[in-house]
């Protein structure tokens, strides 16, 4: 290039660097966002994680600053055992909900919507989506209070024998949909599930429209089509979602204190155990689980494509 | 197949959307409850005076202020580190480049709640005293993957032609930046930028970490859900806060308009 432009300063000869060693500007424009993540987030995050080698001494309640497996054991008591099969429970049913639940809305709004509908659908998916968390947490108190809408509605509709029977179930059941698994779970399935329809309709808008009319040609049912051509292909997308649905529910903290049984949470868990409770060291021990199962989670994630319907 | 949607799937997609809506419908109705303890069903009565009211609560346009600020950095930051992560992403295939991605996808992947727990503690052995920089700090933290999605989805729909061609004409890489590069990025990255707001301007299980005694527009909501103040106030900061979402939504959707499906694809 000098031979036969003139080089005119600094960003010329940076310009003719990069050209000659690409490696070095991929390496210049990693540095800083890398050097960001790496030191303030896994570098604290590490730091949390390293807690978890400390205990706690029974008697002073005082960090004991000495490496110890037994706090990261103490996982393993049944009480908080079941925190965890509980968390993990939920997350699973609310991933599961929100795929069945996304699924017609995002076929739709992929296939069939046009022009303005599109539009529509797209908006009213977003808007629940960005509008407050909090917002919608306190819709749904007042939706499932004792006093609230859907008794009332029961009692307009003459269903409140449906409703009484729905809440006497054993286990998901409780004295009123707020204080119920029921309620929590419909909650989360609610807070969550635009992040199950927006990569879903990505992967659905990608499913080309020859595809499934070879499928229909070979003679195969709507229902056929469905199960072996769209469902495979819509896996990433889907994959990709419950990445967030299954993710948030594993750590969320609020909606468990505010709709629930006071049955505690990993979230809870971990809220509790360092705000109050000072024990910072099995905070930490149970900030681990999530981690694992995330990891775990994303590593399947990738080999399903799902990193590339994000 | 057919082109035209048969009703279950209709009646299926409509209900979805309405299960979506209602709640927030519903908020908006007991903005104008008469009844300020209680939320009996239907509303007693409808009134405009919790609006006034809003208006001269000095708590709650001290926390919007806080808010937008706290918002205003967290997207700058995101959007420039975003943009250089989303550059490197597409230009080359290299080591650890799927480490790289994991490593973006990790502060939304792993719970609010531990980039919250792990950052206080890292402020507080680093002896840095809450501000709204620490809260900054964080938010920027969970912001970058989404303005890295917005950007290298454009980037990958733009040819590789137009950067050679700039380099032929002459151009150096700074250049073929601000004349070729950011001009074809600059719609991507603004609705990139109003999602990245909107998220932080509503976040609040890191904040509630990171913010020490501060009080942003979400910590205030909390605050006001655990223990009730005037409720039906906090009605009318929650349609507030919905409406002054919904603009930037709708621009970000124009903006990115016309193929780009995954815009906005991943929070």
């Amino acid at each position: 290039m000098t031979a036969i432009l003139p080089v005119r300063g600094l960003a010329d000869r940076l310009t003719a660097l990069f050209w000659r060693h690409p490696r070095f500007l991929t390496a210049l424009l990693l540095a800083p966002p890398l050097f960001w993540l790496v030191a303030v987030y896994i570098g604290s995050l590490a730091a949390l994680l390293w807690q978890g080698f400390y205990s706690v001494d029974d008697f002073s309640g005082l960090v004991v600053e000495e490496f110890t497996l037994s706090t990261y054991a103490s996982l393993f008591k049944p009480a908080n055992l079941s925190i965890l099969w509980r968390t993990v429970s939920m997350a699973g049913a609310v991933t599961i909900a929100s795929a069945v639940l996304a699924f017609p809305i995002a076929w739709y709004a992929a296939r069939h919507a046009k022009g303005r509908w599109k539009a529509v659908f797209y908006l009213g998916v977003m808007l629940p989506l960005w509008s407050s968390y909090l917002v919608k947490v306190y819709a749904w108190k007042l939706i499932l209070a004792k006093e609230g809408i859907l008794s009332w509605a029961a009692e307009a509709s003459h269903t409140t024998p449906v409703l009484e029977a729905v809440l006497s179930l054993p286990v998901i059941g409780g004295p009123s949909l707020s204080t119920s698994y029921l309620g929590m779970f419909l909650v989360f399935t609610y807070v969550w599930l635009p992040y199950m329809i927006l990569p879903l309709q990505a992967a659905l808008e990608r499913v080309p429209q020859s595809l499934l009319e070879a499928s229909s040609d070979l003679g195969a049912t709507g229902r056929q089509t469905l199960w072996r051509v769209i469902l495979p292909l819509a896996m990433p997308g889907m994959v990709a979602g419950s990445i967030f649905t299954f993710s948030l529910t594993l750590g969320d903290y609020i909606i468990p204190q505010i709709i629930g049984n006071s049955a505690s949470f990993i979230g809870m868990a971990v809220y509790q155990l360092q705000g109050t409770a000072g024990n910072l060291p099995l905070a930490a021990a149970f900030s681990v689980v999530p981690i694992l199962i995330m990891l775990v989670y994303l590593g399947i994630a990738r080999r399903l494509g799902a990193f590339d319907a994000l | 197949m057919r082109s035209e949607a048969s009703f279950p799937l209709k009646a299926a997609a409509a209900l979805g959307l309405l299960f979506l809506h209602l709640p927030i419908a519903i908020i908006f109705l007991y903005a104008f409850t008469t009844e300020e303890r209680s939320y009996v069903f239907p509303p007693p009565g409808l009134t405009l005076k919790w609006f006034a009211v809003a208006w001269e609560r000095p708590d709650i346009w001290q926390a919007l202020g806080l808010s937008l600020q706290v918002a205003a950095w967290a997207t700058l930051l995101a959007l420039i580190l975003g943009t250089l992560v989303a550059g490197a992403m597409t230009r080359a295939r290299f080591f650890g480049r799927d480490q790289v991605t994991l490593l973006i996808l990790l502060p939304i992947a792993l719970p609010g709640i531990l980039t919250g727990l792990a950052m206080r503690q890292a402020f507080g052995v680093a002896g840095i005293p809450f501000s709204t920089w620490t809260i900054v700090l964080g938010h920027a933290t969970f912001c970058i993957v989404i303005v890295h999605n917005n950007a290298v989805a454009r980037m990958r729909r733009l040819s590789g032609a137009i950067l050679e061609a700039s380099a032929d004409l002459g151009a150096n890489s700074f250049q073929t930046f601000r004349h070729i590069l950011l001009p074809n990025l600059g719609s991507a990255l603004l609705a990139g930028g109003m999602l990245a707001f909107a998220l932080s301007f509503d976040e609040v299980i890191v904040t509630t970490f990171t913010a020490g005694a501060q009080s942003t527009i979400p910590i205030w909501m909390l605050e006001e859900l655990i223990r009730p103040h005037q409720r039906p106030v906090t009605n009318v900061v929650a349609m507030v806060v919905f409406a002054a979402t919904f603009l930037p939504i709708l621009a970000a959707y124009y903006l990115t308009r016309g193929g780009s499906e995954t815009a906005g694809g991943g929070k």
